[in-house]
């Protein structure tokens, strides 16, 4: 194909131009040509970013009785603050014992003080369900389609854990990012984003000084329910 | 008696055919893959383990940088300009059919109302010097930032609205931003995140 034919048989009388094989090796163009080729595939695919969907609610119009279904026993809220630290607490705030508030951190199983390791023994079964499915997907037994309806379900249970993150403005977007994952890795469907108020601050600054404003008495009044 | 020479194999293996392929290979990627977008600032998405494909089309970008630089993207030019023409409205513009090429061409919107229309006079590579210095004005006394937003949902009521903010920015300006679009009675959204290694 790439090759040109010049000049007669190979006993060509004298005077005669001499054959030459004109063939053009292409191996270095079909090598360049597959690294082109591997650029743009990796190009295409990897350079869409991921993304994470996130609803928020409505800013007013909001019933209070709406407001409050969360059960006190089901409730984390988790409150970010500035240097990738972490607090949390159970159920409704105690603004008498500074001990209510505790700190928690963003790694893995594997520390123990972690946040993970907390949602993980909060929400053990789901996981443990979601787990199972997953395993009986991997094995054929059960369709993909089965599967997604299923953990949304164990996602969107009504008994399920709510976790409400308030992030302070000191905190950064990362951190915000990496509870949402969190809450995902978790198998928690019901989750709030919401503003940081005065009780939660003086929860943070309480732990801080290791509970000399209630000692102080400066105990913020009734526990603003936003 | 002559010997029997063994006949010589020619070991060249021809190798346009391939070459053929690859190159079509390589016109067909070339031609389906969409680059990425232009940003005026730099932009680290923080990591997740959300594998969510942001969606391929009719999305509307609200970037926010560590400074608190706001840009907007819009990935339907006729959207674009329909847009351009409610600000113009809004602000007693009327812009020149130069000027709303402008517009169309250069990827980011980020300059407040006042300046636009010198803006979008400059060269495209100057453009691209100045939206560095400025961003979409979005204090509560200047809400630019709603106008423009409020005009692409109304442009286009299927649009998606995409979130991208760097990791080391303050959640203060996240949440304005948040808020803003809370106000616009807006509450999906797509935070873009990069996949953690």
């Amino acid at each position: 194909m790439a090759e040109i034919q010049t000049g007669g048989g190979g006993k060509g009388k004298k005077g005669q131009p001499k054959k030459i094989n004109v063939r053009v090796d292409f191996t270095p163009m079909v090598d360049m040509n597959m690294l082109l080729l591997t650029f743009f595939m990796m190009c295409t695919t990897l350079s869409k970013p991921q993304t994470m969907e996130i609803a928020m609610p409505a800013k007013d119009n909001v019933k209070q009785e709406e407001r409050s279904k969360v059960a006190d026993t089901k409730a984390i809220t988790v409150l970010l603050d500035a240097n990738n630290k972490l607090y949390y607490y159970l159920g409704k705030p105690n603004y008498t014992d500074f001990t209510s508030l505790k700190e928690a951190t963003y790694g893995g199983v594997d520390d123990k003080n972690s946040f993970r390791s907390l949602l993980n023994s909060r929400n053990s079964v789901a996981i443990e369900k979601v787990k199972a499915l997953k395993r009986s997907r991997d094995r054929r037994e059960i369709k993909e389609d089965f599967y997604k309806e299923e953990v949304k379900k164990i996602r969107n249970d009504k008994n399920g854990e709510v976790v409400i993150i308030k992030p302070t403005d000191k905190a950064s977007y990362q951190n915000l990012i990496d509870v949402l994952d969190e809450v995902a890795i978790a198998q928690i469907g019901t989750y709030a984003i919401d503003d940081v108020n005065k009780g939660d601050q003086f929860l943070i600054d309480n732990l801080k000084s290791k509970g000399t404003l209630t000692k102080n008495s400066q105990v913020p009044a009734a526990p603003t329910t936003k | 008696m002559s010997k029997i020479k063994p006949k010589r194999k020619d070991t060249f293996i021809d190798m346009t055919a391939m070459s053929d392929v690859t190159v079509l290979l390589l016109t067909f990627f070339m031609s389906t893959s969409t680059f990425l977008p232009k940003e005026p600032v730099k932009i680290a998405s923080p990591s997740s383990v959300s594998e969510t494909k942001i969606p391929e089309s009719n999305i509307m970008t609200i970037l926010v940088d560590k400074s608190g630089k706001i840009y907007m993207t819009l990935d339907r030019k006729d959207n674009k300009l329909a847009v351009l023409e409610e600000i113009g409205k809004d602000y007693n513009i009327t812009f020149t059919p130069a000027e709303k090429l402008s517009f169309v061409n250069q990827a980011n919107i980020g300059m407040p109302a006042s300046m636009l229309q010198k803006f979008l006079d400059l060269r495209p590579e100057q453009q691209d010097k100045v939206l560095k210095d400025y961003g979409i004005p979005s204090d509560s006394t200047n809400n630019q930032l709603k106008l423009w937003i409020q005009h692409a949902v109304t442009v286009n009521s299927d649009i998606k609205i995409a979130i991208k903010a760097d990791k080391d920015s303050p959640y203060s300006l996240v949440k304005s931003v948040l808020s803003t679009l809370q106000e616009l009675k807006q509450y999906r959204y797509h935070l873009v995140t990069s996949l953690a290694q």
